[in-house]
C-alpha cells in the first residue's frame, strides 16, 4: 500500500461509509430496452449490495450484455430506472460512473500501449493525476504479479493476463461497485478460477459489490446472490439457496433448467 | 489489488481533473500517432506528391493573377500549398474519424465513454488531440515546403497557427459525425468517394474560384457552399499575416454544428451509434 493510501485509508469519507451502509451498490428499477420490435429486457428489477458478489446468470442472447450497456450509459434508458449508490445514471451520470468499474466482454485494452500506459489512460479519463496514476500503476501491477511486464505492449500478454489487468485497470479510480461481463469467456480452467478468485477477494476484503455475468454454473457458489435472466425477463432474484429451493431444486443447475423451461412453456415467469 | 478506501463522495468535477483528461486524451494520441511512423510518413508524402509532381506540371497549364491574400504574382505550388495544408487536416480527421470507428469495433471506445467526466467534453478532447496531430503534420510539411521555395513570411508560421487549430477542429468534428454514422470499419471506403475527394476537388485548394466560376458557375456555387473552401481561404489568408472574415465565420460555425451533430450522435439517449443486441456501442 502506498503512502497516498494510507493516508486515505486512515480517514475514510464518513459521508461515503454512509452512503454505502444505506444505498444499494446497484439498484435496477423496472428497467426494459428494446431493439426495434424486438424487446431485449422485460421490467427487469433487482439490487446490488455493497460487498456482496451477485451473479447474473443467463444464456447467449439472455440481455445481459444489454443490461451492462445501459448500467453503464453506453445505451440511454428506455424505461425504468438505475441507479448506482442512489445516484441515477440517467441524472448524474457523472457520479454514478465516478463509483463504478466495468470489466467488459470484449477486450478494451489498447493492445499497441504497454500495461503502464493503459493503466495511466484510464485514470486521466477519471481525472487522476500523473504521479498519483502512476503511483496507483505500480502498486495494481505488483499485486496481479505484472510488476515486470509493465513496459511490455499489452498484445505480448496471455488471455488471462489481459483479464487481471483489465481488472486492475477497472479498480484503479477506486470504485465500490464492479461490473464483469463473462469475464472469463475463452479462458483456461485455470485462469478463470485465478479470476474468479481474485474478484471474490475484492468482495471480502475491499466490500466492493460486484455483479458478475455469467452462463457457466461452475461460477457460482453457494453464498452468492443469484439473478436468472432469461429472454430478457428476469425469472428469479435472491440468495442461490433461496433460489435453489423456491424452484425446487437440488442445485443450481436443475434450478436454472426448471425456471427458463417454465419461461419457454409458459411465456411467463414463475411465481 | 487496488486500494481497499473507496472515492469519497462528492459531485462534479475540479478543473485539474478536466486538465488531467485532456492531457490524458492528448497524450494517448500522440502515442499513437508515433507508433504508427507509416502514418506519419503516408500523410507528408501524400501533399508532397501534389507539390512536387502535380504542381510542377501544372505550373506552365494555370496561371495565376493576382488574387488577395497575394499582391503579386506567384507560382502554382505557392498557390497551392495552403490548399495542401488543408488536405493533410482533412485526410487527419477522416483518419481519426476511422480511428474511432476502429475502436468502437474493437471496443477501445467503451474506456473514454465510460469516464465519469461529461461526454460532450471527453469527444472535444479527443477532437483537440486529433488536431494537435494535424499540426505536427502541417508544420513538418511547411519545413519541406521551404526547400522548395515556398517562403511565406516568417510571421505567417505564427499568424497561421490559429487558422489551423480551427480549420483542424472542424475537420475533426465532422470526421467524428462520421464516424459516429459508419456501422463497419469496411463502409469507410464510402468516404473517401463520397466525403474526401468531393470536399477536396469541389474547392479553392487547387485553382482560385474565379477560375471555377469561368468553367461552371454552377461548380462555382458548389465550392462557394463547400466549407473546406472556406477552410482552405482562411488558412490562405493567415499563412500571409491577414484575415479572411467570411471564412473564419463560416469555418467557425461549421466547427460548431459538426460538433453538436457528433456530440448528439454520441449521447446514449439519442445518438446514431448503432446499438446492437450484443451489448455494447459498437
Amino acid at each position: 500500500m502506498t503512502a497516498t493510501d494510507t493516508h486515505i485509508a486512515s480517514q475514510p469519507s464518513p459521508d461515503a461509509a454512509t452512503v454505502a451502509a444505506v444505498q444499494p451498490a446497484l439498484s435496477i428499477g423496472n428497467v426494459s430496452h428494446s431493439y426495434g420490435p424486438r424487446r431485449a429486457l422485460i421490467d427487469v428489477n433487482f439490487t446490488v449490495q455493497p460487498a456482496s458478489f451477485t451473479a447474473l446468470l443467463g444464456l447467449n442472447g439472455a440481455g445481459k450484455s444489454t443490461l451492462f450497456s445501459l448500467v453503464t450509459r453506453l445505451f440511454g434508458i428506455q424505461n425504468g430506472q438505475i441507479k448506482i449508490f442512489g445516484h441515477d445514471i440517467s441524472r448524474t451520470p457523472g457520479e454514478a460512473l465516478r463509483l463504478m468499474g466495468v470489466v467488459f466482454q470484449p477486450r478494451t485494452l489498447d493492445l499497441d500501449l504497454s500495461l503502464t500506459q493503459n493503466l495511466l489512460y484510464h485514470a486521466a479519463l477519471h481525472g487522476i493525476s500523473r504521479r498519483e496514476a502512476r503511483l496507483r500503476s505500480a502498486e495494481v501491477l505488483s499485486r496481479i504479479g505484472l510488476a515486470d511486464r509493465a513496459g511490455s505492449k499489452v498484445r505480448d500478454l496471455s488471455g488471462g493476463q489481459m483479464r487481471r489487468l483489465e481488472i486492475a485497470r477497472a479498480l484503479l479510480h477506486r470504485p465500490r461497485l464492479l461490473l464483469l461481463d463473462e469475464a472469463t469467456v475463452g479462458l483456461d480452467v485455470k485462469a478463470r478460477a485465478d479470476i474468479l478468485d481474485h474478484v471474490r477477494q475484492l468482495v471480502t476484503e475491499q466490500g466492493i459489490g460486484v455483479l458478475w455475468a455469467t452462463h457457466l454454473f461452475d461460477e457460482i457458489m453457494p453464498g452468492d446472490d443469484l439473478v436468472v435472466l432469461h429472454q430478457g425477463r428476469m425469472l428469479a432474484h435472491g440468495p442461490m439457496s433461496r433460489v435453489i429451493a423456491d424452484a425446487g431444486a437440488q442445485d443450481v443447475n436443475t434450478a436454472f433448467m426448471r425456471l427458463t423451461g417454465t419461461a419457454t412453456l409458459t411465456g411467463k415467469p414463475p411465481t | 489489488m487496488s486500494s481497499t478506501t473507496a472515492t469519497p463522495e462528492r459531485s462534479g468535477f475540479l478543473v485539474s481533473e478536466y486538465i488531467v483528461c485532456l492531457n490524458g486524451i492528448v497524450w494517448r494520441e500522440a502515442l499513437r500517432f508515433l507508433h504508427q511512423r507509416e502514418r506519419f510518413v503516408s500523410a507528408l508524402v501524400r501533399p508532397l506528391v501534389w507539390l512536387f509532381i502535380f504542381a510542377a506540371g501544372f505550373r506552365q497549364v494555370l496561371g495565376i493573377s493576382i488574387i488577395p491574400p497575394y499582391e503579386t504574382y506567384i507560382l502554382y505550388e505557392v498557390y497551392i500549398a495552403p490548399g495542401l495544408m488543408a488536405m493533410i487536416q482533412l485526410f487527419n480527421g477522416m483518419q481519426s474519424s476511422l480511428s474511432m470507428v476502429y475502436d468502437r469495433e474493437m471496443g477501445n471506445m467503451r474506456t473514454l465513454l465510460v469516464s465519469p467526466l461529461p461526454r460532450g467534453y471527453l469527444l472535444f478532447c479527443k477532437l483537440l488531440a486529433g488536431t494537435a496531430v494535424s499540426l505536427l503534420q502541417v508544420y513538418a510539411f511547411l519545413l519541406i515546403a521551404w526547400f522548395w521555395d515556398i517562403t511565406p513570411p516568417t510571421i505567417g508560421y505564427l499568424t497561421v497557427l490559429p487558422a489551423l487549430v480551427l480549420s483542424g477542429l472542424m475537420l475533426g468534428a465532422l470526421g467524428m459525425l462520421i464516424s459516429a454514422s459508419i456501422k463497419q470499419l469496411e463502409n469507410f471506403a464510402g468516404v473517401m468517394n463520397f466525403v474526401i475527394f468531393p470536399m477536396f476537388f469541389a474547392s479553392s485548394a487547387l485553382y482560385p474560384l474565379w477560375r471555377v466560376q469561368e468553367g461552371s458557375p454552377m461548380l462555382y456555387y458548389v465550392c462557394q457552399c463547400n466549407p473546406f473552401t472556406h477552410a482552405v481561404e482562411l488558412i490562405r489568408f493567415a499563412l500571409y499575416g491577414k484575415m479572411n472574415w467570411v471564412s473564419l465565420a463560416v469555418v467557425g460555425g461549421c466547427t460548431v454544428v459538426f460538433m453538436i451533430g457528433a456530440i448528439l450522435a454520441y449521447d446514449p439517449s439519442r445518438g446514431l451509434v448503432r446499438r446492437g443486441p450484443g451489448g455494447g456501442e459498437a
